[in-house]
């Protein structure tokens, strides 16, 4: 087997992640699609690593791992507050940058 | 010492500033600093004259340059002063009657809210008109002149809750505007033909410029002149200027800012002396000036507007006097000055007048009123004979001058010039004597006023008869001052030049002449006013006094030939506005608001939505990605 | 080429990957779908360990699905349920376009892939040859040791953040009880006690709503957020079958004639006939 096909794996992964962030309305769970699409660009990034035989790769997947930790701490903050003042957790609830 | 000649200026300008600035704390003692501004000024005039009688002839005239005002690679103006005979002479008049009437207006304006404001504005004017007579080149004189417009402006609508105030001053200041174009186009005229707009570099460059250029920039002068002196046919404002305050009457409308025309065309004098057309123009818009003047003057009721027509009827002697070139400048001036003394002197006794009789003017309800008010019917009187040339006293040494020098002028011209002045001074007694008799004399013609009650009428208080009595004596021996050894002559020919004409008449025929005119003019004037009583309502009259009631038709003139063509080219101008250009700036709009309001929809404010658009684009710009890669 | 095993368990992960991201995308609850992504980051996580990432693999094993995930199932359990969950799609030609644009993307992307040169891979042996930790520690510790502050930077904001975020300041005094008393009044809400749950002491649990004098069932007596999710079982027939039941015997012993028994089956009320749910059909268990 090619290793390449880890990179297949990815981009349909991250596809999915993709379509679930324009599909879901739980902004939850739009938030999980949207660390499907992290993990798959991971995976990716490590795949690049074995390809090219360093470990860069594997240092860049780290990093994104770190920030998208941040990321969720303070998504999900928002998340909740949101739902506090609004009692809703869909994103379409919340569609006040209309006029 | 010649640091004074700023300071001139200095006084009156930091006077208006503190009583402009200075707020309501001033209200209180608002008036004192007006008078004292002028005053120091007056006092700084009077330092410097005796300071240039004390210099030998060939250097009195003295320059002296403040900063470089504006210099643009070959454009230099600088806000330098210059002080010769002509302007001491002018500083004099503006400082020493402009003191006057600020004391007098210190009576006459006591109950008046605003007087600190009035007084600040009268400041300003002092100062503008300073700046006007000192400037050495025609820039500076442009601001002067710009300045004594906007004070006339202010001064004439003071009392801007009337409107017909308003009015009049906004007619005022447009009219002035047409003058004030001229002037401007004929800086600019001076500044392409002769490079400088310095009176010693443009007088001195004269003499190289061809007469048509020389004749452009005379004619543009004289409108500049004929706005600000209210000449024929810029004259219109000068009436309705009455609705300003009895003393702004006087200071700007009688003793200075109406010569400032005069003084330009005497300063401008090696300009004329050149262009023989320009100053034929001169003459006749003073002749023709004169007579309107005077036939307004006859017909006039209201005090104020009837004194306004005989101030034009003088200034149109001045400029008619001016014309006539050399022979002429120095008895113009000479009568400027006199007819600032009686002139001034006159409308301060109007003012008393009014003061006295709960602010009427119409002089149909007056009458009898020499033993209530002595001192200004001493005062007025003594005016009175100053204007219409009784011998001996100031207007007579210099009407009769004028006269003389329009006879001098030679051929035809001379004649009609000459009789033209003489009915002049004929018409100007009889309707002297009109007003005379109309008030002063007479059974009383009292109406009462809005409350029911007669006027009281008293004599005004000492500060208000004090000024008028000093300019009383100034109009008796002004004149006659002048005279001796020809004093006034000789003062000015260094900056004007004179020369004696050849009289086809002797001088003593001449003045035989004028005081046969001047007494005709009175008997005429005792025959209708003086003998038989004065009617209330003023009977229908004849075709022409019916018109100079109108001032001869002066507005409907202008409305016909400049209002109505004014309004209806606008009115085509607004049309194509509206219909052209903002129907193609409104359908573009319209086409782009339309637009927006559909594309808006996109903008639905759901994320999901914008996330799809983003996504969307994405997709796109991979897909460009790879197929430019494989192109 | 790798080895056979690694095809093999490559071919397992990829379907457990694929699967739980699908389970995700289409699960109508937020805690299942949650769980499906755990199951896709663990078999991402065997990926990375087959790939010679052995740190990340633990990383991803103890962050990812230890921590975040976790962070995410405490979320969804304070969020609760809502309407959020249904899977109606309100957007006109939302759903067809975004499944468009997927497919679309994993086209292009799968022929990107497909495009680019990836015969040769070089493989970790050397990079990884005094270990994989040591290896990253020294590139975090040298190379990237700008970034790997900043991130640290990162994530104490983050922190902060959160609980900026979600911190609440009491700006009144809590109300006490008298307060809330004469608040329900002024409102006019229940004053009294609502009702509580279960049945004839046969049934004590939550989610049982009590029965009101005409047999139908008393909607207050059962906790809002079962109501919401429709979790609230109704007993009510059985217990008056079982009633008449016992009545029944006990007119048997007593020898009371027929007409007086009540017949058993029927349904207390017309109103509780409308509105109450048949036990056996209870939406929890259509939703599972």
């Amino acid at each position: 087997m090619n290793p390449v096909n880890y990179l297949y794996l990815a981009a349909l992964l991250f596809t999915i992640g993709a379509a679930g962030v324009l599909i879901r309305r739980n902004a939850i769970v739009l938030f999980m699609c949207v660390e499907l699409m992290l993990n798959a660009s991971n995976l990716a990034l490590v795949t690049f690593s074995r390809l090219h035989g360093n470990l860069d790769g594997q240092i860049m997947a780290f990093f994104t791992m770190v920030v998208a930790a941040a990321e969720v701490v303070v998504g999900l903050a928002i998340i909740v507050s949101i739902f506090r003042t609004r009692h809703s957790a869909s994103v379409d609830d919340s569609n006040l940058m209309k006029l | 010492m010649n640091s004074l000649i700023p300071l001139l200026i200095a006084a009156p300008l930091a006077g208006a500033a503190l009583l402009l600035l200075g707020g309501r704390r001033l209200d209180r003692s608002g008036h004192w600093i007006g008078v004292l501004a002028a005053a120091v000024s007056f006092a700084f005039g009077l330092v410097l004259f005796f300071q240039m009688l004390g210099r030998p002839v060939s250097q009195r005239a003295v320059d002296v340059k403040l900063f470089s005002w504006i210099s643009v690679g070959g454009f230099q103006a600088n806000a330098a002063f210059q002080l010769d005979q002509l302007s001491i002479v002018f500083v004099l008049l503006i400082t020493g009657v402009g003191s006057l009437i600020h004391v007098y207006s210190v009576g006459y304006m006591a109950h008046d809210e605003r007087r600190r404001r009035f007084f600040g504005y009268l400041n300003l004017f002092l100062a503008a008109m300073l700046l006007l007579v000192l400037a050495d080149n025609y820039l500076l004189l442009y601001v002067g002149w710009e300045g004594v417009g906007l004070a006339s402006y202010l001064l004439i609508g003071f009392w801007q809750h009337k409107v017909s105030a308003a009015t009049a001053a906004k007619k005022a200041f447009i009219v002035n505007r047409v003058g004030d174009v001229g002037l401007s186009i004929a800086i600019m005229l001076m500044f392409t033909q002769f490079g400088s707009f310095t009176f010693s570099q443009v007088f001195a460059a004269a003499p190289q410029e061809s007469r048509g250029g020389l004749t452009a920039i005379g004619l543009l002068l004289l409108l500049a002149a004929c706005g600000k002196s209210a000449q024929v046919p810029l004259q219109s404002w000068l009436g309705d200027a009455m609705e300003g305050p009895t003393p702004v009457s006087a200071l700007i409308h009688a003793a200075t800012m109406v010569t400032a025309g005069v003084y330009l065309i005497t300063r401008s004098n090696a300009i004329f002396d050149l262009a023989p057309d320009a100053r034929l123009a001169v003459v006749c818009v003073g002749a023709v000036t004169l007579l309107y003047g005077a036939i307004v003057g006859c017909a006039k009721d209201d005090i104020k507007k009837a004194l306004a027509g005989s101030t034009m009827s003088q200034i149109g002697y001045m400029v008619l006097a001016a014309g006539l070139g050399p022979i002429g400048y120095v008895f113009a001036i000479m009568h400027l000055v006199t007819h600032g003394f009686f002139k001034a002197g006159l409308f301060l006794g109007a003012g008393s007048v009014m003061h006295g009789m709960n602010d009427e003017v119409n002089m149909r309800y007056y009458g009898g009123l020499r033993k209530h008010l002595p001192i200004t019917f001493a005062t007025f009187g003594l005016g009175y004979l100053a204007i219409i040339g009784f011998p001996g006293l100031s207007g007579y040494f210099s009407k009769d001058r004028i006269i003389e020098a329009a006879f001098a002028e030679g051929g035809t011209e001379g004649w009609i010039l000459g009789l033209t002045a003489l009915v002049g001074a004929a018409v100007t007694a009889f309707y002297m004597t009109r007003i005379m008799l109309m008030t002063f004399f007479g059974e009383r013609r009292w109406q009462p006023d809005g409350k029911g009650e007669l006027p009281h009428p008293h004599e005004a208080p000492r500060v208000m008869t004090l000024p008028m009595i000093v300019l009383a004596v100034g109009s008796v021996l002004a004149g006659g001052l002048f005279t001796i050894n020809d004093a006034f002559v000789n003062w000015l020919t260094p900056v004007t030049g004179h020369s004696e004409g050849n009289s086809p008449l002797s001088s003593g025929t001449v003045t035989l002449i004028t005081i046969v005119c001047m007494v005709a003019g009175i008997g005429v004037s005792y025959l209708v006013y003086g003998r038989s009583a004065v009617p209330v309502n003023p009977p229908v009259g004849s075709a022409l006094t019916r018109a100079a009631r109108r001032d001869l038709l002066q507005d409907d003139i202008n409305h016909a030939l400049l209002v109505r063509p004014g309004s209806a080219l606008t009115a085509a101008l607004v049309y194509f506005d509206v219909k052209g250009l903002d129907g193609v700036v409104n359908g573009v709009s319209a086409t782009i608001g339309g637009l927006s309001s559909r594309v808006r929809r996109v903008q639905n404010g759901y994320v999901r939505s914008y996330a799809l658009s983003m996504f969307g684009g994405t997709l796109v710009l991979v897909a460009t990605t790879l197929l430019m890669r494989s192109v | 080429m790798t080895s056979t095993g690694e095809a093999v368990q490559f071919w397992v992960l990829a379907v457990i990957a694929v699967g739980g991201a699908l389970g995700m995308l289409t699960m109508r609850k937020a805690v299942h779908s949650a769980l499906c992504l755990a199951a896709t980051m663990l078999a991402l996580a065997v990926c990375y360990l087959a790939q010679g990432a052995v740190f990340l693999g633990v990383v991803q094993i103890v962050v990812y699905t230890g921590a975040i995930m976790m962070l995410f199932l405490f979320v969804v359990m304070l969020v609760g349920v809502s309407t959020a969950d249904s899977l109606k799609e309100t957007l006109k030609g939302q759903r067809v376009a975004a499944v468009l644009c997927g497919l679309g993307f994993g086209v292009l992307l799968i022929a990107g892939i497909a495009n680019a040169k990836l015969s040769h891979f070089t493989g970790l042996a050397e990079a990884n040859a005094e270990g994989n930790v040591q290896g990253l520690a020294r590139l975090i510790f040298t190379k990237y040791v700008w970034a790997f502050e900043v991130t640290g930077a990162l994530l104490i904001t983050a922190a902060v953040g959160a609980m900026v975020l979600t911190h609440r300041e009491h700006v009144k005094p809590p109300l006490t009880q008298r307060q809330l008393a004469a608040e329900r009044v002024r409102e006019n809400k229940q004053v009294t006690p609502l009702p509580a749950p279960g049945v004839y002491a046969r049934h004590n649990a939550v989610d049982i709503a009590g029965l009101l004098p005409d047999g139908s069932i008393a909607e207050n007596s059962v906790m809002s957020t079962l109501r919401e999710r429709g979790q609230v079982r109704d007993v009510s027939h059985e217990m008056l079958r079982r009633m008449a039941e016992l009545e029944n015997r006990t007119a048997d012993w007593l020898g009371r004639p027929s007409s007086e028994r009540p017949r058993p089956g029927t349904p207390p009320s017309p109103r509780a006939a409308l509105e109450t749910v048949p036990n056996n059909e209870s939406p929890s268990e259509e939703a599972e």
